[in-house]
């Protein structure tokens, strides 16, 4: 059961606080007891499987800023799933969490992901690089202040962005990101489409003009 | 055609042995009917590019049917598929490998535009880095219009000067 492992965790750890969750049992951890809590629900909790490791940017200059989150599955106890989250340390702009790699080999990537996109730094991982943007990318595209479109940057070869002369640009977003409509029978209402169409490249957006991000 | 000729074979004292033609038209005619692909395949629009290479819609009729996995083999390359900034210059790279005369075709929206990723990681249109010659709408095309493609790109090599291009190389 479920609350079985969180009581007897909460038991071991009571610097374990619960965390609201719609559907399945959350733990709020703090971060020096992220290694040792997840050691003791791997090792006597059973919970075999990291499922996934994931971040929260929450906002910019909110505090925390950052907050790992990892989900494990336990396949001998059918049933059993677990969140656990922890805020980051470090500062804003270099969080920092501990590395699971030595719990689960399977973390590898996902912290690799989670440090491209997020820039959170996993301290004793053996091999943080990027994974999904190239090496030398400037920036972690999934951060609050990042914008969707992205922001102009050099191609990542140097001698194929010489010969070609382009740029990484930002994307023209044309009214906004596109979103698909679901549940339409009619199949070309539910093409992806700009929600305010008010505004395009060439037409500001009436409100947040700063917003747009191809300059003309 | 009624002839008095009754010989099966060909016959070089009724014919001269004497084609005449324009160097243009003739390779022009052999470069349109054999033209290789570089199946740039990058994404789901690869997938109806392997349908088109299948006997159903069969692009061996067009000469095209040898898929060439070497870029000094091939003569088209299909952009077939969603091209992000990574993958960009590995793009460039492959048809800068490609001995001339190539030509390309962007298939899909993806390849065309960016499609509907308009996003920091996602390339707003292969022709930023490498000139294309047809583009195919669709998401992904049917392979019809993949065919459709090639015939048109097969018509503006027809056209093409080639011997002029041939002698000034």
């Amino acid at each position: 059961m479920p609350d079985d492992a969180t009581s007897s965790l909460k038991e071991r750890f009571p610097q374990v606080t619960d965390r609201p969750s719609a559907d399945l049992p959350a733990v709020n951890v703090p971060l020096g007891d992220l290694v040792a809590v997840l050691r003791y629900l791997r090792d006597e909790q059973a919970f075999d499987l990291l499922m996934d490791l994931t971040a929260i940017d929450w906002a910019e200059g909110a505090a925390p800023r950052f907050t790992v989150v990892y989900h494990l599955l336990s396949t001998t106890r059918a049933g059993t799933y677990l969140r656990i989250a922890a805020n980051c340390g470090g500062t804003d702009t270099e969080p920092t969490a501990p590395s699971v790699v030595s719990l689960w080999p399977g973390a590898n990537w996902h912290e690799r992901e989670c440090f491209d996109m997020f820039g959170i730094k996993f301290e004793g991982h053996p091999d943080l690089r990027r994974i999904l943007m190239w090496d030398g990318y400037p920036y972690h595209p999934l951060r609050k202040e990042f914008p969707l479109a992205g922001i102009e940057t050099d191609l990542p070869i140097a001698d194929i962005a010489a010969e070609t002369g382009t740029k990484v640009i930002a994307a023209p977003m044309a009214g906004g990101p596109f979103v698909a409509s679901t549940g339409e029978i009619n199949l070309t209402e539910a093409e992806p489409r700009a929600k305010d169409e008010s505004w395009s490249d060439r037409r500001a957006r009436p409100d947040q003009s700063e917003l747009r991000q191809v300059k003309e | 055609m009624v002839t008095s000729n009754t010989d099966l074979g060909y016959n070089s004292k009724v014919e001269g042995g004497v084609v005449v033609s324009r160097a243009d038209a003739m390779i022009n005619w052999i470069r349109t009917n054999s033209m290789w692909p570089m199946p740039m395949g990058l994404a789901c629009c690869a997938i109806e590019l392997m349908a088109v290479g299948g006997a159903r819609f069969d692009i061996a009729r067009f000469g095209a049917e040898v898929m060439r996995f070497s870029p000094r083999q091939s003569d088209c390359m299909i952009v077939a598929g969603s091209v992000t900034y990574k993958m960009a210059p590995q793009v460039r790279r492959i048809y800068d490998q490609m001995a001339a005369p190539k030509w390309v075709i962007a298939m899909g929206a993806c390849a065309s535009s960016g499609g509907m990723y308009r996003s920091y990681a996602h390339m707003q249109g292969v022709d930023r880095i490498i000139p294309v010659d047809v583009y195919v709408s669709g998401c992904p095309p049917r392979p019809e219009a993949l065919l459709d493609a090639l015939m048109k790109l097969q018509d503006k090599v027809r056209r093409e000067p080639s011997a002029k291009r041939l002698m000034s190389a």
